[in-house]
């Protein structure tokens, strides 16, 4: 993807207004893959015993890089909606770390975009949290 | 032999009531979602007041797929957790310190219908609470209640709870 359909990809998601308010910001989107990150926010924690933020939260970034990265295949339609998504907490996000999320969209029929999205906090290996999704393709 | 003097209806619920508020109020991230639960006994159902930044297509508009993850999500923890207070309070045990929340192995979330842009509501069902792991259904809707704009079925890790002594 050129750096201008980077730029107007960015400023789409960005202005989204749960985007916006999670305060997601897009790395990197083109050919079918996504990097979408979200800084550390203490309005976002789920276990106020020790900090770490809420998995619907972590859903939320999920979801939106995976319907970038959908957006961005080269076979992609306007729009996209998720039909399904599963995801796995493998551990918990460290307190203080920005999460970032990394999908791509690995097949698409001429009706449906399968994605793998993982999200790492950059702590370890291992991400924080993985998730396979089904998504519509729009078609024109 | 004289049966002891049922509590006035009012101090139990407001019993309840103040254990289900100092249960959701602990979690940050249900205050800034603005998500509000109501009780009838022990039934619980969430709310997912409409907010315009809720929304993840300003085009439709539909509520954004991850805000309504999220309501699932917490739906069934308070639920669980809900599960767990219910029992000690009912038996007359303190409630004053909560039980660590459970959390979320695996979520599968099923998108139905897109989110209008109006309050959603969600019930969850707890298929199966063993001592280490537990099974949730849930299901949010909005305008009808027979048609679930999405639902989800969960694995979660319940909280290790102090033996007592």
């Amino acid at each position: 993807m050129t750096e201008e359909r980077t730029k107007i990809a960015r400023q789409f998601i960005e202005a989204l207004p749960h985007c916006r308010a999670l305060g997601m910001k897009l790395d990197s989107i083109g050919q079918g893959e996504a990097e979408i990150f979200m800084p550390y926010s203490e309005a976002l924690i789920g276990d106020p015993d020790t900090g770490v933020i809420h998995g619907g939260a972590v859903s939320a970034l999920m979801d939106t890089c995976a319907g970038a990265s959908v957006m961005s295949h080269p076979k992609s339609g306007p729009a996209t909606a998720t039909i399904d998504l599963r995801i796995d907490y493998m551990r918990a996000a460290k307190p203080g770390a920005t999460i970032t999320a990394h999908a791509i969209c690995y097949h698409m029929t001429r009706s449906v975009a399968f994605v793998r999205v993982s999200a790492n906090d950059g702590t370890s290996d291992v991400p924080v949290a993985a998730a396979t999704g089904a998504f519509t393709v729009e078609r024109t | 032999m004289m049966r002891a003097k049922p509590e006035p209806v009012q101090v139990v619920k407001e019993r309840r009531d103040a254990a289900l508020a100092a249960l959701v109020a602990r979690v940050p991230y249900i205050t800034f979602m603005g998500f509000e639960f109501e009780r009838r006994g022990d039934e619980l159902t969430a709310i997912m007041p409409y907010r315009p930044d809720l929304i993840g297509n300003p085009t439709l508009p539909a509520l954004h797929g991850g805000a309504l993850a999220a309501f699932l999500e917490v739906t069934a923890i308070i639920s669980l957790g809900w599960s767990l207070i219910w029992p000690r309070m009912e038996a007359g045990e303190g409630v004053e310190v909560m039980p660590a929340l459970p959390k979320t192995i695996d979520i599968t979330v099923d998108y139905l219908r897109s989110g209008l842009p109006r309050d959603a509501y969600a019930r969850a069902e707890i298929t199966r609470a063993g001592r280490r792991y537990a099974s949730v259904r849930v299901e949010a809707w909005q305008d009808n209640r027979a048609r679930p704009t999405v639902q989800a079925m969960g694995h979660f890790l319940m909280p290790e709870l102090e033996v007592q002594p």
